[in-house]
Formats: C-alpha cells, structure tokens, sequence
C-alpha cells in the first residue's frame, strides 16, 4: 500500500475515535511539553549565569597567594605576602598566552567630598586593570604607568561612589575627594557594571593607582591579587599553566614543593556553574522524558485495543491480498501519526508554557531549536518503538483466525 | 469455451491434517479435483466434512499438509505466505457469508480496498474500476452510502464488486447466501449466474442449501474428508425464473440486475 494511502486510513482510524486518540496523545502532549518547558528553563538559567560571569572580564585570570600554614596558625590569603612587584615583572616580561597583567592590592575606608561621605573599597591597581575587567570609561581618562610610578593621587570612581558623594548631580571629573584623608582627584568615571552573580555592587569602587594605595595607604609591597587576560578563551588553560610556571621560576620554588599561590581562570568558575545548571537541565529533562515513556506506553495500550477491536478487519484485508508487512504499516503509522501529532501540540503547548514562566516568574528562558527537534525526533520514536509492537502482532494474525473473530 | 485447454483450478491427492493434542484430525483425505475457466461449482457438504478447510485453501488462505494444488498453473504449496497474499490480491476474491465490509466505509472505498493493495493501480484507475464493479452489480445508485445504510442483499453485493473489482480468475464464496433471506438469495444468485454466463467468470461457491446448489452446473460434494459425489447438474435452475416463482410480497425490492 503507498505510503498516502496509509496515512488517510490512519487518518481515519484516528478520526473515528476521537476522543481516545486525544486522550492517547494527552500522554505524549504532557510529556513532550514538560520537556520543552523544563529545557527551557534549564537553558535559561545556565546562559543568564554564563552571560553574568563573562561580564566580570573575559578570560579574565586570577592569582592569589595560597593560604599557608605560618607557626601553626592557618593564615588566610590577604595576609600571606608572597606575590610582590618582581612577580608582576616577571609575568609582563615575555606572556605567551595571556596579555594584561594587573596587580591589586584593596583597603576599606571612608571617601568625603564635602558634606558627603561613603564608606567604599579603594583598589589599587593598574592600567591595564580595566582592559581584564572589560570595564570601559564612561567618562575622563585612566591613569597611566607613570601615574602607578609616581603614586599620583588621582583615581577612577564607580556609579555607586558618584551618587554617593555627588548626591546633586554635578560633574566629578576633576572634583578632590578624600579617602582617609589622603585627597585624590578624580579623573574618570567607569561605567555602570552592576551586580555580579553573587549579589556585590561592583560599582561601589574607587581605582588607584596601585603604588598609590601600597605606599600612601596600606604602606605594604606585597600584592592581594593579581590579575591577567588570557588572550582568548581557548588558551585560558596555557596561560593558567604558563603563569604557574612563570611565578614558580620567580618563587624560587623547587620541583616537587606546592605552588604558594592559586592561579584560577573564568573558565573554571564557569565550567562550575554550568556543570551545576547542566546537571538541573538533566534531572528536569529526565523527569520530562519519563513522562514521555509513560505516554509512550499509552499508545501501545490503546494500539493493542485497537488491534485487537479490528481483527476482523484484518483478517478481510489479508483474504483480499494485503501482506504482513501491508497490515504492520498500517498500525504503525496511525501510532506514529498519534504520537508526531501529540508532539506537535505538546512543542506547542511547551513554548507557551514557558513564554508564560518567563512573563509571571521573570525565570530566564531558552527554547532551543534543539530541544524541539530532540522531542519530535523521540515522539516520533516513541510512536515507531510501542506501535511495532501491536503492529507487529497484528501482521502475524492468521487470515483464518482473524476473519472468524467475533 | 474449451474447458480441456484452459483448467484454472488442479487438485490431486489434497491432504490437510490439524493436530489438535494427540490426535490428528484429517480435515482433507486425498481430494482430487479441476475446475475449468468459466465453471460455476458448488461444493457441498454437511458441518465437519472438510468444505472449509477446501475453500481456505483453494483461496490460498491455508497450505495442504500434502497433495499439490495448481492455481492458473502455479504451485501454491510452495508460495511464501507474501506470496500467498499476492496471489488472493490478483487472482481471487472473496465473497464471505457476513459480507465483511468495513464498516463506516463508502461501497466504493470498500470496493477499491483490494486494489489499494495493489500498486500498479493508481487512484484514478481503482476509482474506475470500483466504479464499473459497482454497475455490473447493479448499485450504481449507491456508491457513496455507508454499510449500515444498505440492507443485507446491497451489502452482499458491494461484497461481489469487491470481489470482482481485481478481475480474478476465481470468484470464491462462502455460504454467501446464508445470512439472507429466501427472496434477496435469488436474487444474489441470479448476480452470480449472471456473472458466471454472461461474462463467463469462474465461481466456486461453498453453501449446505441444495436449492442454491441447484443453480450450479456442477455440485461437489465432500464427506468425512473426501468427495463422496462430483456431478454435473443436468438440471440447473434459473434464479431468476426460482425468484418469479415466490409468493409476491407487498413491499418494494430491489431491482433485480437484468
């Protein structure tokens, strides 16, 4: 029988039992639904995370002095002094996978302007700092290496730090403001950056140059952090292992001894939060997909039913010549057709469910081409893998048998 | 019509045998028979003489445990079962005793169904051909109504276009008068003799009524298994005379097929 032919009898078949063939694709429409919505919501939160942590500085290295073990007491990583300025030069001197170095160093304290004052963080860091962080100017000018050279009081201010102390509006740029009463002019104003993942303002900051803060501040010469670039996301882990090397080298440390610092990428950071929403998109398509074996499951039940109502019929058909394999497609395609047809709706029913969590929950979403494609391909599976069965025992009837059935 | 050069049908030697336990029942003990193209046989015989066994197999529905069976001179004991089903697609149909139409299927869809299963027939062409079946039966008027919006007799004779519909070399029918009453059975008979003289169609009909087998040309009969009698019938009657010959009734027939 051509295969057109097989589609309008089970067209018809499905038509002559409404009702059951609705309440048949019911299964498969929950299912494929709850799989497009649960991917969704899965995608959704895994590329939100993702977005948020590239927007803290692409490709962006850190490097922190390692916790260490002094006397007995475990100290932790702000007060270990073990990264200094020849670290930094040694890192500059010849990078091969990474481009931007940027030390830091941080102090907490009151800024006044006039009446106004604000309790913030003074970082001190380099020029190069605000290429790492992918953080443009707003406004003004960075400071320069001659500026880190001669411990220019000058600095960059956050949007928090701006509204803080300019309450009225007024233009900061070049204004004095005073950060434990050491004044430092202000000569730009860095973009608005917003939260990061874990709820910090990032724009409650004020940049300096970094000898300025070490000398005129905190008067140390060791470093809190150090920052880097690699120099895309691919040579993230050689640059990891080139900067490991390079401090290593310039440590001193002998070959077997911990490193006495941490060297973490984004990469990492990232790999950690989409692992952990990839997990969530597993279980919540799992969940999904189980519902779609139990709607799978429904349409072999009512294809054995309707296999076993029409066994007159196929006998008929087989006395008038119809072979085996002429009676297997004919029940396999009206469980495919039941299945595709329940997929469809529940693709449609899924993309609206989740337009409606994105509209009520303000949950990011993400309909994937994918996961559409996906739970039509198993839909039309499911419809092929529990319709074989009762086809298969309906092409195996005996003609003879069949047409005395009553 | 040289029934000598043109033998449609060859039986020799049939044997079938159903194990049922221990036993072994002989449905068919050594039936040897031929049938000529444009011959209308009955078979007779009581419940249990094997008459159904025969048919399942004269309509390739079954296989003999052993004996050969020609079929327009093909073997059909050594056909696979597609084969089988190819074979009752092309060279026979069926006529049943409860008509097995589909139900809530037009007469003309249940007419082409057999030629859905054959593919060198395209849409148009079973259409036409569904359409010729129909007329030859005398139902014309009634190509679009449903099974159950037909009687009996209209029923059993969408059932002969359908069996008609693939030009088989062999009309096969079981009993297929048995659920009518006297009047609509003349009347299918007179469509099956009709059929058998005018275009000379080959017919083999099943029925335990001997005044059905009246209308034949020839009667087998089979007991036990065997053919106990296979006469020609001197004295075949006409349907149509048989019909005019019932007390009249008040209400409206069918219009007989002329």
């Amino acid at each position: 029988m051509r295969i057109v032919n097989l589609i309008q009898l089970a067209l018809r078949a499905i038509k002559r039992n409404k009702m059951r063939a609705f309440l048949t694709m019911l299964g498969i429409i929950i299912g494929v639904a709850a799989v497009i919505a649960m991917v969704a919501i899965g995608q959704g939160s895994k590329q939100s995370i993702q977005s948020q942590l590239s927007g803290m500085g692409s490709n962006m290295i850190v490097i922190r002095p390692n916790s260490n073990i002094q006397g007995g007491a475990r100290l932790d990583n702000t007060t270990v002094q073990t990264l200094t300025e020849p670290d930094v030069a040694a890192l500059e001197k010849d990078p091969q996978y990474f481009t931007a170095v940027s030390p830091q160093v941080s102090s907490r304290g009151q800024v006044i302007n006039g009446p106004n004052n604000w309790t913030t963080n003074i970082q001190g860091v380099s020029p190069d700092f605000l290429k790492i962080r992918s953080w443009p100017l707003q406004e003004g000018v960075n400071f320069t290496q001659q500026d880190v050279k001669t411990s220019a009081k000058v600095c960059l201010v956050g949007q928090t730090i701006v509204s803080n102390l300019f309450p009225d509006g007024s233009d900061p740029i070049g204004k004095m403001i005073r950060f434990k009463n050491i004044p430092f002019k202000i000569i730009g104003v860095l973009s608005k950056k917003g939260e990061n993942t874990f709820g910090q303002d990032q724009d409650d900051v004020i940049l300096a140059p970094v000898t300025t803060v070490q000398k005129r501040i905190l008067a140390t010469i060791y470093y809190q952090t150090i920052f880097a670039s690699a120099l895309d996301e691919k040579s993230t882990d050689k640059a990891v292992d080139e900067i490991t090397n390079v401090l290593r080298a310039s440590h001193k440390l002998p070959p077997g001894t911990d490193d006495d610092f941490t060297v973490r990428s984004q990469a990492e950071l990232i790999n950690t939060f989409t692992a952990t929403s990839q997990i969530l998109t597993i279980l919540l398509a799992v969940i999904a997909g189980i519902s779609l074996i139990v709607g799978g499951i429904g349409i072999m039940n009512i294809m054995y039913v309707s296999v076993t109502e029409r066994t007159k019929e196929i006998g008929l058909r087989m006395s008038i010549g119809a072979r085996g394999i002429d009676i297997l497609m004919q029940f396999l395609v009206e469980a495919i057709l039941i299945s595709v047809t329940g997929g469809l709706i529940g693709v449609a029913f899924g993309i609206a469910a989740t337009k409606l969590v994105t509209i009520f929950l303000h949950w990011p979403t993400l309909v994937t081409q994918a996961s559409v494609i996906l739970s039509f391909m198993v839909c039309f599976i499911t419809g092929v893998f529990f319709g074989y069965y009762p086809a298969l025992k309906a092409s195996k009837l005996d003609p003879i048998e069949a047409l005395r059935y009553e | 019509m040289n029934k000598e050069n043109s033998v449609i049908l060859d039986i020799r030697n049939l044997h079938r045998e159903f194990k049922m336990g221990e036993e072994t029942v002989k449905a068919l003990n050594g039936v040897s028979f031929t049938i000529s193209k444009g011959e209308f046989v009955t078979i007779m015989g009581s419940s249990g003489s094997g008459k159904t066994t025969l048919l399942n197999i004269l309509g390739c529905l079954d296989k003999p445990t052993s004996g050969t069976y020609l079929l327009d001179g093909i073997d059909i004991g050594k056909l696979s079962k597609t084969q089988l089903a190819g074979y009752r697609n092309r060279k026979l149909g069926f006529v049943f005793q409860s008509y097995n139409l589909l139900a809530r299927t037009s007469a003309l869809e249940n007419v082409e169904l057999p030629l859905m299963y054959n593919k060198d027939f395209s849409a148009k062409q079973r259409k036409e051909k569904a359409l010729k079946a129909l007329e030859a039966v005398g139902l014309s008027q009634r190509v679009h109504h449903l099974p159950n919006q037909l009687s009996g007799g209209q029923q059993q004779r969408v059932a002969i276009a359908r069996a008609l519909v693939n030009d088989p070399v062999m009309i096969l029918a079981d009993e297929a008068t048995g659920n009518l009453d006297t009047r609509t059975s003349y009347e299918i008979m007179m469509l099956v003799q009709e059929l058998n003289d005018v275009q000379g169609k080959t017919i083999v009909f099943v029925t335990h009524e001997p005044d059905i087998a009246s209308f034949s040309k020839r009667t087998i009969t089979l007991k036990d298994g065997k053919i106990i009698k296979d006469a020609v019938n001197t004295n075949v009657q006409n349907a149509k005379e048989s019909l005019a010959s019932l007390p009249p009734i008040d209400e409206e027939i069918t219009n007989p097929v002329t």
